[in-house]
């Protein structure tokens, strides 16, 4: 009897306990272009990789099938700034809320003489269909789908499940690394950042 | 023996009760319901002040705002609805003040959810809005609005020292015309015959 009461307490507890857990997670002020599509992820590992370069190293090169239907080279763009956006993945909350707050920005990154590169490890049609939604995006968008995770882990930003981190890099008009970010994954990270880093290599 | 184990159980069960209610989320504002009792930081702008119809002060509260309706719309620069409905909300805005009987009656702000200074500033110069934008970059506010999706407008009709919510709706309009009269209606600021009250 005495061991009984003990186990139904203890079930109890923990029944109510996965109730607790049931509730919904937050919307995180996502856009409604996205209502019903964007799979809501639990509360991610902030970081999930090592870093493979540092600030003053060469960016390694890289040359992706990007959604225009041709490629895109980091080398093509040498004597300008560029910014490379890796997000972990299209139809994530974080992600879908990212990359259309810098399509209206274009003036902006032109301002710092910098290009805008957007990248993740889907396959053309899998990002061809997310950024559709966001309207008709302004900057290259790459994917590093095949051999998977390339690019991203050559810069040490592929976790362990095969997603990228939410990582900005700066590289400057001469190829070399200014500024790195590898972002917590749940976060989105501020623009003022970026703004502060372009500002030092006008 | 039987009984505290009930007295037990019953123990636990309220007190996971407890924590899951502090846990929930507010709800988005209902209609009928008084507005979420939030502060606004005083706008740096003179224009906007003045717009406000605010004195001095480091802070408001909506019903502090100089209006017999004010609409509020939550909004956020990366949401791509927002961005194509913010030259109709401009539109609207222009409505209000080219009209006599609603200028300074009927007035807007709005609320950037998980935007911090400058993509607020950027959003505002991207589409030259004209009226109030309050950044919230750590969604204290978005919070309070039961962390509603974006663009959601709410209407609150200004009575004393309280704020009514009257209208409350996620997503876009479509017509700006159309929406000031759904607003002027359902605020009762104006009778669906179209004559002022």
């Amino acid at each position: 009897m005495k061991l009984n009461s003990k186990k139904t307490i203890i079930y109890v507890f923990f029944f109510s306990l996965f109730l607790v857990f049931l509730s919904p997670a937050p919307s995180r002020g996502l856009s409604d272009a996205f209502s019903g599509t964007v799979y809501e992820p639990k509360e991610l590992k902030p970081v999930d990789s090592i870093l493979k370069v540092s600030v003053g190293d060469r960016a390694p090169d890289f040359e992706l099938p990007d959604l225009s239907g041709s490629t895109t080279s980091l080398a093509q763009y040498l004597g300008k700034n560029v910014v490379i956006s890796f997000v972990p993945a299209a139809w994530t909350p974080i992600c879908s809320d990212q990359w259309p707050g810098y399509n209206i920005l274009k003036d902006f990154f032109e301002g710092y003489n910098a290009v805008l590169m957007g990248i993740t490890v889907d396959n053309i049609p899998s990002l061809y269909a997310w950024t559709k939604q966001m309207g008709d995006l302004w900057f290259p968008v790459l994917s590093d789908f095949w051999p998977h995770g390339e690019v991203a882990d050559s810069f040490g930003v592929l976790r362990s499940d095969g997603t990228s981190e939410r990582a900005i890099f700066i590289i400057d008009g001469k190829g070399i690394i200014r500024y790195i970010d590898v972002h917590d994954i749940n976060r989105r990270p501020p623009l003022e950042t970026i703004v502060r880093e372009l500002e030092k290599l006008k | 023996m039987k009984r505290s184990i009930v007295v037990l159980t019953s123990a636990i069960l309220f007190l996971v009760a407890t924590a899951a209610s502090a846990g929930e989320t507010t709800k988005a504002p209902e209609v009928g319901q008084e507005f979420p009792n939030i502060s606004l930081p005083f706008p740096e702008a003179r224009a906007h002040r003045d717009y406000l119809g605010l004195q001095r002060g480091n802070s408001f509260g909506l019903s502090q705002v100089k209006a017999e309706v004010v609409i509020v719309e939550i909004l956020s620069m990366y949401c791509p609805f927002c961005q194509a409905e913010a030259p109709k909300v401009n539109e609207l805005y222009a409505m209000i003040e080219n009209d006599e009987k609603l200028r300074g009656k009927v007035k807007i702000i709005g609320i950037a959810a998980g935007n911090t200074a400058l993509e607020t500033d950027l959003f505002r110069k991207k589409y030259d809005v004209p009226f109030p934008l309050f950044a919230d970059g750590d969604f204290v506010l978005h919070k309070a609005f039961g962390e509603v999706r974006t663009p959601y407008f709410i209407g609150a009709r200004i009575v004393g020292d309280r704020a009514m919510v009257f209208h409350s709706r996620l997503g876009a309009f479509d017509d700006p015309a159309s929406f000031l009269s759904l607003i002027l209606e359902e605020s009762g600021l104006q009778n669906a015959g179209g004559r002022p009250e």
